[in-house]
């Protein structure tokens, strides 16, 4: 079994971020992971897209074109990639970025307002944090251990301040 | 072995370089290499080493030709448009008998082209890396720990032959990030030691070495070049590499290296869950070509397919190591497109009479 994730959003979400701390959970549960930038001419306000492939056996593509989990964060993104979704698989929508709804009964739908909700609790920047956190509840990925555990190394040691502040905003999207 | 981390393709290579030895670094940013640069440009002042960024892609190549014949450890690093500009300087490097490593983190050509992933320029290092009878070591990586094991591989053997090596990547290797592992040995910088022939200062203590490619009598210049390739010749008998995957009983033996290798061998696997008799050889040296594994591999297949990120380039090759003995199919996509898994499997099923 391998999960294929797709994140994707706008440059400055934290996309890629978010695709790190996937594959260090992967990493760090002993399995077989690979993390995949779109790269080129995106830049911070244009498109921007990660691939991460966690599994039991060596990955052997590690661009994602068929998610069984896809995390969106902007409107283009929700458009480009919903429909490549598999069967039976998982989307997780920044409800309060994008406005269309899901007509698909083939895959489940999570509309989480993350944007505004970071805003509202003073974690600005962190809607990808409240995505992830969701996708946590929902999706049987790892342990809060590792993901503490994944969180300190992914963020730089003088930025150590912040670890706690996402810690937190996971927290919330595993209450919700 | 250290604690695992996530690393980068380029960013694992060029840690791997210093950790190999190599004390200076010349280099000329271009997507999707320049990370190699960046990392570099952090590193190697804090250990020792000389990172410098030329004013061009073909100064880079001079300074390194001017590095290694002074007998250091030297790198530089580019992608697809930048190696073709690099060329002439291989080839004084080659013609010098110097050893170095080069890295190309391939991407869509011909022109500029793209940025995205491509092994477009498979002729151009096994035939022609610059003008001249000459051939340069070259190593096709398939994952993040293999570019990292690889660099020491090939500074080695650039050393033991005085010869230029290539190492092979794509923008697929050079971005993705995959777990990796270094050994824990302390960086030790590379000195000339051991390199006799070496421009390396005497004070007067021996006789002056003299770096050079130009020779203008004839039969000179013809004996520098048989010589350089009677080690050739040892290095195609004894230093081909690649890895096979069940061949023992395939019908259709799939040949593919470096990233389009792992996409293939996804492929297979599915294939074979279908009951397709398929396996697949990588090439891990490009140069010398594993013309005897690739013969062992395919001794009981119908057909061969080649998979490529390019119009077909290794197809002869293939062509050439099986003695045209067997049909040899192609299967690619090029331009910076990556072929998906299932693409590749249609075409197994294809040509295993099951679609």
């Amino acid at each position: 079994m391998t999960n294929q994730i797709l994140l994707a959003g706008f440059g400055g979400q934290g996309i890629l971020f978010m695709g790190k701390l996937l594959a260090y959970f992967g990493l760090y549960e002993d399995k077989e992971v690979s993390w995949l930038p779109s790269y080129g001419p995106e830049m911070r306000g244009g498109t921007c897209n990660c691939s991460v492939c966690i599994g039991d056996e060596p990955i052997g593509s590690p661009l994602v074109d068929e998610p069984d989990i896809l995390i969106v964060m902007n409107t283009p993104s929700y458009d480009k990639f919903i429909g490549s979704v598999v069967k039976g698989g998982i989307a997780l929508i920044d409800s309060s970025l994008i406005e269309e709804k899901c007509d698909r009964d083939d895959i489940k739908c999570f509309y989480v307002p993350a944007t505004t909700l970071a805003n509202e609790q003073g974690m600005k920047g962190m809607a990808n944090m409240i995505l992830l956190g969701k996708l946590l509840k929902e999706a049987d990925i790892t342990s809060p251990e590792t993901v503490k555990k994944a969180m300190e190394k992914v963020i730089p040691p003088k930025r150590a301040n912040l670890i706690e502040a996402n810690l937190k905003a996971i927290e919330l999207g595993m209450s919700l | 072995m250290a604690e695992k981390k996530l690393m980068k393709g380029n960013e694992a290579l060029a840690e791997a370089a210093l950790r190999a030895g190599c004390k200076c670094f010349f280099g000329y940013p271009i997507t999707p290499q320049t990370e190699i640069s960046a990392y570099l440009s952090k590193r190697m002042p804090k250990v020792g080493g000389t990172f410098l960024q030329a004013e061009s892609e073909v100064a880079a190549i001079n300074m390194v030709y001017g590095c290694a014949g002074s007998g250091i450890r030297c790198m530089t690093s580019s992608s697809s448009p930048g190696i073709s500009l690099k060329t002439e300087g291989i080839s004084y490097i080659a013609g010098s008998d110097l050893p170095c490593v080069i890295i190309n983190v391939q991407r869509g050509g011909p022109g500029l082209g793209g940025i995205q992933p491509s092994q477009a320029d498979y002729w151009q290092v096994t035939h022609a890396l610059g003008h001249g009878d000459f051939h340069a070591l070259v190593f096709a990586p398939a994952s993040v720990q293999e570019m990292v094991d690889t660099v020491t591989k090939a500074f080695d053997m650039a050393d033991e032959f005085r010869m230029p090596a290539v190492i092979l990547a794509d923008g697929l290797l050079g971005q993705m990030m995959e777990p990796v592992a270094f050994d824990d040995a302390e960086i030790k910088m590379s000195d000339a030691s051991n390199k006799p022939w070496a421009a390396s200062g005497h004070k007067n203590a021996r006789k002056h070495n003299i770096i050079n490619s130009l020779y203008l009598q004839p039969d000179q210049l013809e004996d520098k070049v048989t010589a350089r390739f009677k080690r050739y010749e040892k290095i195609k008998a004894e230093r081909s590499e690649a890895v096979s995957d069940y061949c023992e009983d395939a019908d259709i033996v799939v040949v593919a290296y470096g990233s389009t290798a792992r996409l293939a061998k996804s492929a297979v696997e599915s294939a074979r869950k279908e009951g397709l008799k398929v396996g697949i050889i990588r090439p891990v040296t490009l140069w010398p070509f594993p013309v005897k594994q690739i013969q062992a591999a395919a001794e009981n297949a119908k057909k061969l397919l080649v998979v490529e990120m390019s119009m077909g380039q290794m197809v002869d090759d293939v062509k050439l190591a099986i003695n045209c003995s067997k049909p040899v199919e192609f299967y690619g996509r090029t331009g910076g497109v990556i072929p998906k898994p299932a693409e590749i499997l249609a075409k197994i099923r294809e040509m295993g009479g099951k679609d």
